[in-house]
């Protein structure tokens, strides 16, 4: 009893489980748990109305699909979406965190969030942290001064450009808008360039799968359109269903299980 | 490819005096270990009205400090109650660079025109050092240059004479350094103000052993559906 409260007395930090780790790990061999990562691959693009964003819908455990069908298109605003490659739990927190401030942000000025303002909370937290929140985002959005679209990058370097890819399957991503995006494209163009963009990767990139994820932020209104194309149904679901310890499930033949 | 790899801007950037203000040049390949982040990024930031910065190194540390010193020169300006000069810019630069200097990757050229001393160029380099020089070159491609800049620098240029040897040596440098390419960015900042231009990859000459390109993105994308690839 004694010795614990002299533990806390001394204040500061408590390295001991990181010797422990050490030891686990040169000793016993034991490898650390792989994060989990997005793979990934999110694209963003301007057209004349606003912002189209995509991302497919893989999480990855290493080798391991961990996520058949998660969510990369992350909610900031009503009218500021963003796509989030790299860490998952790192994407996650930070939209999160950033979509908090801008709400509260939103009650203290009574005005619609800008896309800069999200821009420059997103750059500098992730500049402080030098790299090591492993967050690579597309975010765009539509507000009063017009239509966004930035991609920043772990170390807090941002770009602003008409289209954007990044995350694992961007190469992939990015051959299709190189050669087929132009200015002024239409809704129906930029949302079928922006499938075909999100299909190279899940095709042709390993860390990328499943079905593609589209939203479309226009001015006054954002249309999320969750699993907008399902390019890769379940080959083959048995007909008599699959039980599980006395419970009977049916899978829909088109639907990934969730 | 290590798309968590730091971006850096492989970059040729360049400042040059002339008679009567400064003409800044830079190209726009911005890499992510081998591949190109953004091939048309605007590597010359404004600081005031009347200075402008070249930046090269890591991406994000250059954004930054440039971000800071933005403000700052703001606030500067107010308080004066006149446009800031070169000098102060530069200064600001240089104080955040050395005191951060073993944690920031930067190498910048801060030029601008104001009242006082005209046109002016600094170099403030990785360690935080400040250089006030007719001339500067920095990035990756700048060691092409040292030799051109010998021979080809003289004082008291014309402004078209200074822009046109800015472009010339920017184009010299793409085509010898991996690390940067796409187009080529100038700035013109003297007593009436300042001019951006901007030069396209089909608009510079060709050097040793370079072709006319052919069957490039820029013919079949304009002409509408893409062509069938000829052997």
């Amino acid at each position: 009893m004694g010795k614990v409260s002299a533990a806390i007395d001394q204040g500061g930090f408590n390295f001991d489980l990181c010797r422990r780790n050490e030891m686990l790990m040169s000793k016993s061999g034991f490898k650390p748990p792989t994060y989990r990562k997005t793979g990934t691959t999110i694209v963003g693009l301007v057209f004349q109305d606003g912002i189209i964003l995509g991302a497919d819908t893989r999480a990855t455990e290493g080798p391991i699909v961990a996520d058949k069908n998660c969510e990369k298109i992350h909610y900031m605003a009503p009218n500021i979406y963003c796509c989030g490659a790299g860490t998952a739990a790192d994407t996650e927190a930070v939209t999160y965190m950033v979509s908090s401030q801008l709400q509260l942000h939103r009650h203290a000025t009574g005005r619609e969030s800008r896309v800069v303002t999200a821009f420059t909370l997103l750059k500098t937290h992730l500049f402080g942290y030098q790299g090591h929140v492993s967050a690579a985002l597309v975010l765009g959005g539509v507000d009063i001064t017009g239509p966004h679209l930035h991609t920043i990058y772990p170390h807090g370097s941002t770009d602003t450009l008409p289209y954007v890819t990044m995350g694992s399957g961007s190469l992939a991503a990015m051959a299709m808008f190189e050669s087929n995006y132009k200015k002024g494209l239409s809704r129906d163009e930029g949302i079928k360039l922006v499938c075909k963009a999100i299909c190279a990767g899940i095709f042709n990139d390993l860390g990328s799968g499943s079905n593609v994820d589209v939203c479309v932020i226009t001015k006054g209104k954002t249309d999320y359109l969750r699993n907008y194309q399902l390019p890769n149904p379940r080959t083959y679901v048995s007909s008599k269903g699959y039980s599980l310890q006395g419970v009977k499930l049916r899978f829909c033949q088109l639907g990934l299980s969730r | 490819m290590d798309t968590n790899a730091p971006h850096s801007m492989g970059t040729t950037i360049i400042g040059v005096t002339y008679n009567g203000g400064v003409v800044l040049g830079a190209d726009s390949r911005t890499s992510t270990g081998m591949y190109v982040a953004n091939r048309a990024s605007d590597k010359i930031t404004q600081l005031t009205d009347n200075v402008y910065l070249c930046r090269s190194g890591s991406a994000a540390d250059s954004q930054v400090v440039s971000d800071y010193v933005r403000h700052f020169l703001y606030q500067h300006t107010i308080q004066l109650g006149q446009p800031a000069t070169v000098k102060v810019a530069a200064n600001l630069i240089r104080l955040l660079s050395y005191s951060n200097k073993n944690m920031l990757e930067t190498g910048l050229i801060v030029g601008g025109w104001d009242k006082y001393e005209g046109g002016k160029i600094y170099s403030v380099p990785l360690g935080g050092t400040i250089l006030e020089q007719p001339f500067a070159i920095g990035g990756s491609g700048s060691s092409y240059l040292y030799g051109f800049f010998d021979q080809a620098w003289k004082d008291g240029m014309t402004k078209d004479e200074a822009e046109k040897l800015v472009v010339k040596a920017v184009s010299l440098a793409i085509a010898r350094d991996g690390a940067s390419g796409g187009v080529i960015r100038t700035v013109i900042i003297n007593s009436d103000g300042v001019t951006r231009n901007f030069y396209p990859g089909d608009t510079l000459p060709l050097w040793h052993d370079e072709l006319e390109p052919c069957g490039s993105l820029l013919d079949i994308l304009s002409s509408g559906s893409p062509e069938p690839m000829s052997t």
